[in-house]
């Protein structure tokens, strides 16, 4: 019953969206009150059947429905509840319901709030929301439907994935999906300010918030994944350059090229179409990333579903969508009629160069991730790995991560390099000092050693700006470009700390032997024999000392799950201030021995932390936009107000 | 400094961009062909051998008999055949649960002089979901004959 609830809400939230688009072309068509004014309550509506609908499917996953064929397929009814929970969108149909349910919600919730746009705008925004929205639900309700029937009905389903049950699983793909999709809100403003001819600041200043809240959620679910990928496959890597981490990583570079043009647009009404531009880019990104991932046509522990059908669908919607996105933007590119001038040196120039660089390097990961179905057309297997991504990004993160410690400094419109040098004194000599150091301790390692270097000079230089500033007068969206870009040299201090300095060991011992990796010793107590709710594990206890300090205990476990029947690893962490002990249990060798893989990796956790703090960063930036925007609300509320008054 | 001139800088944006993006593309293009791993059945390695120290991907059914761990427990040889070529591998680390005789793998790595390949990571099937791409087209086309050549 539940089930049919679900797809019921499913097609009217369907038919919902095709009423939003139509009503929507037909009000910009006959400017009118009728039908312009359906527009915003149908999105919210539509919006919270597409909720309804995903909580319909949670409830099925929730009670092990077996029934329903998505449940039967991924979940087991000795499965935790969390896991359960998950499930839901753990699988492709699953996760294609939560992509429309986070489109509808963006929507809604845009309909809802946005006031600052031109009503045609917001109408022709809200119509392009539909319009990629309705592919999607075409997509769900005719190849795959997530709450199909199953007959007859099985004893038992046959679990999720073991991979996959992890906590950090049942956050990740939802707050990925909200960074993924909430670009989808970008992509529709671009959409509504060329179909009106209304690209501007304003434009810039609505869009914003948005674009900033989806590429918070789009920061920390890439810092989460990593993180999850990190401790839970065991490889001891924190980045694989995946086709699905590619995938997730795209649409950011793409968003935060985005966020730095949208606010030359709305501080000095330059770089117009590029910004529009770029607000297609983004989210069409997504679309690509999905078409990866969901078509099956690339090998990944991500891939669910591998249906040629779905693959072809998608593919036609992405040609629909950033085809005629394209083609818009082509027709209407002239319009745009060219914003403000800006020097050489000057706050804009940095912004560009920065925007060049996120673009260059976008381009650079989606041809590595294309070339093995390109080559694979030409019947010849490849793949794509560090050896190519390490080095080619960095040609164009390096340059862009050197002007990023100049252009917060520099003034928008015209400035000299003169004035900002002072500022760029201690940054200048911590990257000297940085490089010193660096090549000294890791000798031979070219990018660890830039990343090394770079790293404290970027903090330094990220700190910069406040210089002669009263901290108490400094706004929240300052603060945020501060911790923002703290956070990216923190991350990149871990990056190259883990790579410089990582030692492994790969050792088997008996029960009582002693290992040893960087200053760490550790000995293997015993081996038990541990039970879980849907698997049983040997668990190992590991005696670790750093530095012949007291020792604590580490359980490394090698699991094994009966549904579906499967082993993993599940590695044991130790985090120190300084780094991070990493242990891994493997097999039994032939001669009664254990495998044990150690690694030592210092700094390792500034990865994550820096990723939490550009999030944070946004977080900020994002609260102060709110907060002047509302201030201004209740200003302009009060003149109103105060007006009517003096008028009676 | 001077603003650019107001009529051209559009134009000189919009090229500084073009050639900058022109510029990633060709040099994508020049690393792809140089960093891409290129995957080879046995069969290839012996009738079209790779440079040495270029990484690949080597993938074949682990021969029956041929799986040995050396004294210190983490190192492992074994020969990976199809039905026309056999190729001994050595990797040292923890090998994956589903890894063993008889059944596909995907080594990455790297020929060495002798003939021997080293591997540094091997992919072997997950579960029933996940099957690195490459095995699961051989175990259409060559894995019947391979398990039959070896068993």
């Amino acid at each position: 019953m539940i089930a049919e609830f679900g797809l019921a809400a499913l097609w009217l939230a369907a038919a919902l969206a095709l009423l939003q688009l139509i009503a929507g072309a037909v009000a910009l068509r006959v400017p009118g009150e009728g039908l312009g004014g359906l527009v915003r309550p149908v999105a919210v509506v539509q919006g919270v059947l597409a909720l309804v609908a995903f909580s319909a499917l949670i409830w099925v996953f929730a009670e092990t429905d077996l029934s329903v064929k998505l449940v039967a397929a991924n979940s087991h009814s000795a499965k935790p509840m969390l896991y359960k929970i998950a499930g839901a969108w753990g699988n492709h149909e699953g996760s294609m319901l939560l992509w429309v349910t986070v489109m509808g919600l963006a929507g809604g919730f845009v309909a809802l709030v946005e006031r600052r746009l031109p009503e045609p705008t917001m109408i022709a925004t809200l119509a392009g929301q539909a319009f990629v929205s309705l592919g999607f639900y075409v997509f769900l309700l005719f190849a795959s439907n997530p709450f199909e029937r199953l007959s007859p009905v099985p004893g038992e389903g046959q679990g999720l994935n073991p991979l996959l049950q992890d906590p950090g699983l049942a956050f990740h793909p939802p707050t990925l999906y909200l960074g993924y999709v909430g670009l989808s809100i970008a992509f529709s403003f671009a959409i509504g300010a060329l179909v009106t001819r209304e690209v501007g600041p304003a434009f810039a200043r609505a869009m914003r918030p948005w674009v900033l809240g989806a590429w918070i959620f789009l920061t920390l679910g890439i810092t989460a994944g990593s993180y999850w990928a990190y401790y839970e496959l065991g490889w001891g890597g924190w980045w694989f350059w995946d086709p699905v981490e590619n995938a997730s990583l795209m649409p950011w570079l793409a968003a935060t090229a985005l966020l730095h043009s949208a606010s030359v647009l709305a501080a000095r009404n330059a770089l117009r179409a590029w910004t529009v531009m770029l607000g297609v880019v983004a989210f069409s990104m997504s679309m690509v990333g999905t078409f990866l991932v969901r078509s099956g046509i690339l090998t990944s522990v991500h891939a669910f579903a591998v249906d040629p059908k779905r693959g072809t669908f998608i593919l036609a919607l992405l040609a629909i969508y950033i085809g005629g996105a394209l083609v818009l933007f082509g027709y209407r590119a002239a319009t745009v009629t060219e914003g403000e001038r800006f020097s050489l040196t000057s706050r804009e120039s940095a912004l560009v160069f920065n925007n060049v660089m996120l673009t260059g390097s976008l381009g650079i990961i989606l041809m590595g991730t294309l070339y093995p179905l390109v080559t694979e057309a030409f019947g010849e297997k490849v793949s794509v790995g560090p050896p190519y991504f390490n080095p080619m990004t960095a040609l164009f993160v390096v340059p862009m991560l050197l002007v990023l410690a100049v252009g917060p400094l520099l003034r928008w419109r015209r400035d000299s390099f003169g004035r900002v040098r002072k500022g760029l004194i201690v940054p200048a000599l911590l990257l000297l000092a940085g490089l010193g150091a660096a090549i000294t301790l890791a000798p031979g390692k070219v990018l660890p050693i830039i990343g090394l270097a770079l790293a404290p000079a970027l903090a330094a230089a990220s700190l910069m700006p406040l210089r002669g500033r009263d901290l108490a007068r400094v706004k929240l969206p300052l603060w945020g470009m501060i911790v923002a870009h703290f956070g990216v040299a923190v991350a990149l201090f871990g990056m190259a700390s883990d790579s410089a300095f990582t030692t492994e060991r790969l050792v088997a011992v008996r029960v009582g032997d002693t290992a040893v990796v960087g200053p760490w010793q550790l000995r293997l107590t015993s081996l038990e024999p541990v039970a879980g709710p849907n698997w049983t594990a040997l668990e190992a206890d590991l005696q670790a000392s750093y530095k012949g300090a007291a020792p604590v205990s580490l359980h490394p476990q090698s699991r094994t799950f009966w549904a579906p029947p499967q082993n993993t690893a599940e590695s044991a962490l130790l985090t120190r201030w300084n780094g991070q002990l990493y242990t891994v249990l493997g097999g039994e060798a032939e001669d009664g021995r254990w495998q044990l893989r150690l690694w030592w990796k210092p700094f390792v956790p500034m990865i994550w932390i820096g990723g939490v703090l550009i999030a944070l960063g946004g977080v900020l930036a994002l609260l102060g936009r709110v907060a002047s925007d509302l201030r201004r609300f209740v200003a302009r509320g009060k003149i109103a107000f105060r007006r009517e008054r003096q008028g009676r | 400094m001077s603003v650019i001139k107001a009529k051209h800088q559009r134009l000189v944006l919009v090229v500084i961009a073009l050639v900058a993006l022109i510029a990633a593309g060709l040099l994508a293009a020049w690393a792809l062909r140089n960093q891409a791993s290129y995957f080879y059945l046995p069969a290839d390695i012996a009738s079209t051998p790779p440079a040495p120290d270029r990484a690949i991907r080597l993938g074949g059914m682990v021969e029956a008999g041929s799986l040995k761990t050396a004294p210190d427990g983490v190192t492992v040889h074994f020969v990976v055949s199809d039905a026309k070529g056999r190729v001994p591998v050595t990797f040292k680390g923890i090998v994956p649960d589903l890894f063993k005789e008889g059944s596909g793998v995907v080594a990455e790595g790297k020929l060495g002089a002798d003939g021997t390949f080293v591997a540094d990571n091997l992919l072997a099937k997950h579960d029933e979901k996940y099957v690195p791409r490459e095995m699961k087209d051989m175990t259409v086309a060559q894995a019947r004959e391979t398990v039959k050549e070896t068993k």
